[in-house]
């Protein structure tokens, strides 16, 4: 076999056998040919030096696991996937503890360890979350058209002032508000609703006192669930979304809550 | 939400290989595949039917090299970034024994993207021009000036032991 033959050997022919690219009968015709062509079976073998240098050098990145900030579900539909700044980053590492510990949360009983307060409420909160989002004709009790009556008919009945998170910048309106049995206290639930639908309840209750507890992340199912206790209270905000645009949620209502009481003192 | 990390998160490791390959600091190259992943996350109600991985890459791709354009602090057309050589590139890598990573940090960018689709991420030719919006035949000929730049890099590198058949002109 030479060079001329009718069907001769091309460059494309090489970078295909160095690729592995070629189907068997063209493999054999290419190897023969190379076997007559020294200068060419030379540069084949460093073609194949380089490629198989390269992948040696390079397969440990793809061995990896994935970093927990490439998940599309710490990414999607933002931005910017920074935890907040204000936050000591005490509280950022319990957050991600608390990301990693919540995995297995669904169905199959609690996440053990500290905290672990938290856990019937925030399954409450879900259940509610579930219960009263796919209501379509009476989601809340009280409609936020005069909010100032829903604040002061929570408040009335849970006996502490009770405070409306404005969530507008993180793009969900008030819808309203409901109160739940919760043991012997009663909770409050809102929600709120954006532009496309997604449903957001923000479930409080009294809670264990003092403290200041971190962001608890649990997920069941396809409802995120971000809890925190603060002062006397214990919070939940649940929604069918991404952690990311939860956590914002989550720390915008933490500021409004805790700015209030900050005044009001 | 999730029918999208099903079918994205298998490409992450490849996406993460090509990004470190250009960019040499994993940092840097995980900053570029979040980047990545946000765009098509965004883009994703926009996306044609068509080959996922090539069009991640795309995106991958077309990032890098915005952030070439950004960091040279000059507007250029993509003609100019042709001859784009090292990106990244650790002094001190090249000091002590030559890494092959070296070598194809040295290549335009043009020539080392195809060179890595091809022959790290196991891409078909015709998957390599979809990447890059180039015909076929432009793959090839950048893979022939690749390789053609490589086996020098070879000969010159002191570390490596030639073995028969390596000498060529």
């Amino acid at each position: 076999m030479t060079a001329s033959d009718p069907r001769p050997v091309g460059e494309d022919d090489l970078h295909a056998f160095v690729d592995g690219r070629l189907d068997p009968g063209r493999r054999a015709r290419v190897e023969a040919w190379l076997a007559a062509h020294p200068e060419a079976a030379a540069r084949v073998a460093a073609d194949r030096e380089v490629r198989e240098r390269l992948r040696a050098r390079l397969a440990p990145v793809a061995d990896e696991p994935i970093p927990a900030r490439l998940r599309i579900a710490n990414l999607a539909g933002s931005r910017r996937m920074r935890l907040p700044r204000r936050w000591p980053s005490a509280a950022a590492a319990a957050l991600l503890l608390a990301l990693g510990g919540a995995a297995g949360w669904a169905g199959r009983g609690a996440v053990p360890g500290p905290g672990a307060h938290a856990e019937p409420m925030t399954q409450a909160a879900v259940s509610a979350f579930r219960t009263y989002v796919v209501e379509a004709a009476h989601p809340v009790e009280v409609r936020a058209d005069g909010s100032t009556d829903l604040v002061r008919w929570l408040s009335a009945r849970l006996g502490r002032p009770v405070t409306v998170p404005d969530l507008r910048a993180q793009g969900f309106r008030l819808m309203g508000g409901r109160l739940l049995p919760a043991g012997d206290e009663p909770a409050a639930m809102l929600m709120y609703d954006d532009d496309r639908g997604t449903r957001l309840t923000l479930y409080s209750r009294a809670g264990p006192t003092g403290g200041r507890g971190v962001f608890r992340y649990a997920r069941a199912d396809d409802v995120a669930a971000f809890s925190w206790i603060d002062a006397g209270m214990s919070y939940v905000v649940t929604a069918r979304t991404d952690e990311a645009r939860l956590l914002r949620v989550a720390e915008a209502v933490d500021a409004q809550v805790s700015g209030k009481r900050e005044v009001a003192r | 939400m999730d029918d999208l990390a099903v079918l994205i998160e298998p490409q992450i490791p490849a996406l993460r290989r090509y990004a470190t390959a250009l960019l040499r600091q994993r940092e840097a190259a995980d900053d570029l595949v979040q980047d990545t992943l946000e765009r098509a996350i965004r883009a994703w109600p926009q996306r044609r039917e068509g080959d996922l991985r090539a069009w991640l890459f795309a995106i991958l791709r077309n990032r890098y090299l915005e952030g070439v354009r950004r960091r040279r602090g000059i507007e250029v057309g993509p003609e100019a970034l042709m001859e784009i050589a090292e990106v990244g590139v650790d002094p001190e890598a090249a000091v002590g024994a030559r890494d092959v990573l070296d070598g194809i940090a040295a290549l335009p960018e043009e020539q080392r993207s195809v060179l890595l689709l091809v022959a790290v991420e196991d891409m078909s030719y015709a998957e390599v021009a979809a990447v890059l919006a180039i015909p076929v035949g432009t793959v090839m000929s950048r893979l022939s000036r690749a390789r053609g730049r490589l086996r020098a890099f070879l000969d010159r590198a002191p570390t490596i032991v030639t073995g028969h058949l390596r000498r060529v002109k």
